[in-house]
């Protein structure tokens, strides 16, 4: 077994196990690599079934090439595809691009509190009807107990602390300083009413394996990570506004490689690109508290 | 130049070098970040500037440098000042990329130490040679032993406090040797070092000549990466039966990941503690070239040839090799580490392989304290003790002893939502329903399968096979119900019999009337009952039996016979007199045809 093949087995134990333990479970997928990893991952653990649902939070800031991309695959693979949103911050443009919110508090708005009243059933849940190739309103509005999310402990300071069973109290709260034990492959897989746990099966992934798995697997990805003639590519993909590309001229997936292990990024962190971690101090470990992924 | 922490690791060589996780444990303030800082300086696996950025705040603020002060800066990029958990560093030598987990030396973390330190393929024990063995020294040895991390080196640190003189540091090794011993811990070797001067971290220290043996670095570099444990017996405990119908998809799939030995398409495989028996009909994959054989570390899939009922929580072995325990008693180890002590009385749940079953504490054999080794006898076991118990399951689950595989040796324990200690199987007992099972996995075994699998049966019939055992006190109409139940599900043409316990006595049980067989012919004939359901279930029927007063015990015997999901229990008739778990419960009939109505809608039939 190789070092990819290594890290392969144990996610795919990881979301096996998950499976077997959670009644409601399903998938969060950004449409960036990590999480479009993650879905390939799932369909070889369950051969080429995915047997939960996959969860977008849409900010409506995406780049459109990103909405695009996920219908494709979904009616592709046929994926069971839902997606939230916070239709009332929208309406009332409380947003960092309206210029009534903060880069952080338009990520709470749009992501956090999105997410949260997604996953607890409290706001609509729209998903996508394969026949007529369109969303319509779930009817399903349990909360989901079991959330799968493709974060990775190297991407910024408080992942690396992350359990790959990770429990979140009633207000989607982490307690860092009080983490389950982890021990022989048993994880914690019970949980009291009105608690759940986010399950990370790439945890011990790097950016690198990220995309040397994405290489071998041949696994499709946005173009938007590419250099498209303009020296400028994307890293990390996020909201427009937000997101800034990175100058570049990685054309492929053996570009980025290449680059990551030799050339300028090796030493500079990936989210880089991403205002928001920058707006204040400890800002993305507050967010993350709270429920953002 | 190689970087360390989060962002920067994508140097690492992934393609050339071997990995290793190195967990980093021992008492508090015995220099561990010390060393780790010290590592990472001397293989040049700092980011840029950052030695010179630290020392330079060192000297503003008239603090002298520490190697440790590294790591919080690197820390506290990485962990915003959180240091209660694992944290992890990279670094490399020409051999190996490393993965540095410091665990906490809080005796309140040990949970976080373990959960770093089962993730490492080795550990280095650093000792303050000015302080001596403390507890944690003795408690984090003792829990290497338990977590099975067999390359321990001791790093003997602080030897510039102590003049780098050689007799205290033999007297640490005498004394620690001796500790270790008694916990089965063999250290590869002790090394003298000061972290703070660099001394025998990355060179071969000119202060202590006395010492010849190999540096820190270089017993890095000497220990072995695990092999995959491809030689013992095959153990795959089964995480799930997959039938994804979609797309027409007809595969059914046992799925698991594979914690020791290989197996090859066409070998006959045993599933235990049931007994079942088939063989490989192919191993499942996803975009990857079909396999043939396939070993420990995989996360696999099976097709079989003969369509068996098995589920989560069984160990799916290979025939002809080392059979491994089936029982509902065990002698174990175990540490605890839960804000509740182990008590007797309470109900657990008791996870080993993907089995999860529940637990009681029967006795505790003795107590350690794992700092020092003195045993005592205890009525619980507290936070942060070890201790050697009898546990009694609700079932009984297949698993090893350690002495044969450990992996599948391991089991946790949880306590209220929590995993709240972990421990190891010395020894399988005996419980009460061993005798059955023995006979069970037996007939299991030497069952003739047949060409119709029991999904087909069931497509066919047009409902599963049930039992449903009707009991009750010897006044109540429990044949009165079964028999009234058995017509109507004939009538909706329905597969069913019904059998009363007194019809078995005198035809498969003469003998027992006949020679009052003992021991213990009650539950022989329970036995024989199961037996005799187990057959009308095969052959997909919905089977009623009626007996008086079924006990605890009794279901006990059934269930080693018949999967629990299949029966259903209802008791009829006044109140319960006997412990069985009952499903439902029927106060009178007078109206028999709501009975049978309300009995049909709890059984889905």
């Amino acid at each position: 077994m190789n070092h990819l093949d290594k890290l392969e087995n144990k996610s795919i134990h990881i979301l096996r196990e998950a499976y077997a333990n959670f009644k409601n479970l399903c998938m969060l997928w950004s449409i960036g690599k990590d999480s479009t990893v993650l879905l390939w991952l799932a369909r070889k653990a369950f051969f080429g079934h995915v047997p939960f649902p996959l969860v977008h939070i849409d900010t409506h800031y995406k780049i459109p090439e990103m909405i695009e991309y996920r219908d494709r695959l979904a009616l592709e693979w046929g994926l069971d595809m839902i997606y939230g949103e916070n239709r009332e911050a929208l309406d009332k443009k409380l947003t960092y691009p309206d210029g009534n919110a903060t880069r952080i508090e338009c990520c709470k708005l749009l992501k956090t509190e999105a997410l949260k009243n997604t996953l607890n059933g409290k706001w609509p849940r729209y998903r996508l009807n394969h026949a007529k190739g369109a969303y319509e309103i779930d009817s399903n509005t349990e909360p989901y107990t079991g959330v799968i999310v493709g974060v990775r402990a190297d991407e910024e300071g408080s992942r690396s602390k992350e359990r790959y069973f990770s429990p979140r109290d009633r207000n989607s709260d982490w307690d860092i300083g009080d983490q389950p034990p982890e021990f022989w492959g048993q994880f914690k897989t019970d949980f009291a009413p009105g608690t759940h746990l986010r399950i990370h099966p790439l945890l011990d992934w790097t950016e690198l394996d990220i995309w040397e798995y994405m290489k071998r697997e041949n696994i499709p990805t946005v173009s938007l990570y590419y250099d498209h003639g303009e020296g400028k590519r994307y890293r990390s993909l996020g909201c427009w506004p937000c997101t800034f590309p990175v100058e570049s001229d990685a054309k492929d997936v053996d570009g980025i490689i290449n680059e990551l292990k030799t050339g300028k990024f090796a030493n500079i962190a990936e989210r880089s690109g991403r205002a928001q971690d920058k707006e204040d101090g400890g800002g993305l470990e507050e967010l993350r508290k709270g429920g953002y992924m | 130049m190689m970087v360390k922490s989060g962002n920067y690791s994508n140097k690492r060589d992934l393609v050339n070098k071997q990995d290793m996780n190195i967990v980093i444990v021992g008492h508090v303030d015995h220099g561990k970040s010390t060393v780790i800082g010290r590592l990472l300086a001397d293989t040049n696996s700092l980011p840029e500037g950052k030695l010179e950025q630290v020392k330079e705040t060192c000297r503003r603020n008239s603090k002298p440098f520490e190697y440790a002060f590294l790591l919080d800066a690197l820390k506290d990029e990485q962990a915003q000042g959180i240091t209660i958990d694992t944290a992890r560093c990279f670094f490399q030598t020409e051999r190996r990329n490393y993965i540095i987990i410091d665990a906490p030396g809080h005796i309140e973390f040990l949970k976080n130490m373990i959960t770093g330190a089962s993730r490492a393929e080795a550990a280095l024990l650093v000792i303050d040679a000015s302080e001596g063995i403390q507890e944690n020294s003795r408690r984090h040895g003792y829990m290497l032993s338990m977590l099975g991390i067999k390359q321990v080196c001791v790093l003997v640190n602080k030897m510039d406090l102590i003049g780098y003189s050689e007799k205290p540091f033999r007297r640490i090794e005498k004394q620690y040797r001796r500790f270790l011993k008694k916990v089965d811990v063999e250290p590869l070797c002790f090394i003298p070092i000061s972290a703070r001067e660099g001394d025998n971290v990355a060179n071969h220290s000119g202060k202590m000549p006395w010492y010849r043996g190999k540096n820190v670095l270089e017993v890095l570099d000497s220990f072995e990466n695990e092999q995959l444990p491809e030689d013992k017996p095959f153990r795959m405990p089964v995480q799930d039966v997959y039938k994804f119908t979609k797309g027409g998809d007809n595969r059914r799939i046992i799925a698991g990941t594979i914690e020791t030995g290989k197996i090859s398409v066409g070998d006959e495989v045993i599933f235990y503690p049931s007994g079942k028996r088939t063989r490989i009909k192919s191993i499942e994959c996803f975009n990857r070239e079909p396999l043939s054989s396939i070993g420990a570390g995989w996360a696999a899939g099976f097709t079989v040839t003969e369509q068996i009922y098995v589920k989560r929580g069984e160990i799916m072995c290979r025939a002809n090799e080392l059979k491994p325990k089936a029982t509902g008693r065990m002698l174990v180890n175990l540490f605890w580490l839960g804000k509740n002590p182990l008590v007797k009385d309470k109900i657990y749940y008791l996870k080993l392989g993907t089995a999860k079953v529940g637990m009681q504490l029967e006795e505790i054999r003795s107590v350690m304290d794992a700092s020092n080794l003195v045993s005592r006898k205890k009525e619980q076991v507290d936070r942060n003790e070890v201790a050697e118990c009898i546990l009694t399951l609700d079932r009984h689950i297949a698993f090893d002893l350690m002495s044969d595989i450990a992996k599948t040796s391991r089991f946790v324990i949880v306590d209220d939502y929590e995993i709240s200690g972990g421990g190891i199987v010395i020894s399988e007992l005996e419980d009460q329903t061993s005798w059955v099972r023995d006979k069970v996995i037996m007939r299991n075994y030497k069952w003739i399968g047949s060409e119709i699998s029991a999904e087909t049966r069931a497509l066919k019939y047009k409902h599963n096979a049930a039992l449903i055992l009707i009991t009750g006190e010897k006044q109540s109409p429990r044949k009165e119900l079964g028999r009234a139940l058995e017509k109507q599900l004939f009538d909706d043409g329905k597969l069913v019999y019904y059998l009363g316990m007194g019809s078995v006595l005198y035809g498969v049980d003469a003998d027992l009337i006949d020679h009052k067989v003992i021991p213990p012919s009650r539950q022989e004939h329970i036995r024989r009952l199961t037996e005799v359901a187990h057959i009308m279930l095969d052959a997909g029927m919905i089977f009623i039996i009626s007996a008086r007063e079924l006990t605890a015990d009794d279901y006990d015997v059934i269930c080693t016979g018949i999967p629990s999901e299949k029966i259903t229990v209802i008791w009829v008739g006044g109140e319960k007199t006997t412990d069985i778990p009952v499903n439902m419960y029927i106060d009178s009939i007078s109206d028999i045809d709501e009975c049978v109505r309300m009995v049909r809608k709890h059984v889905k039939l």
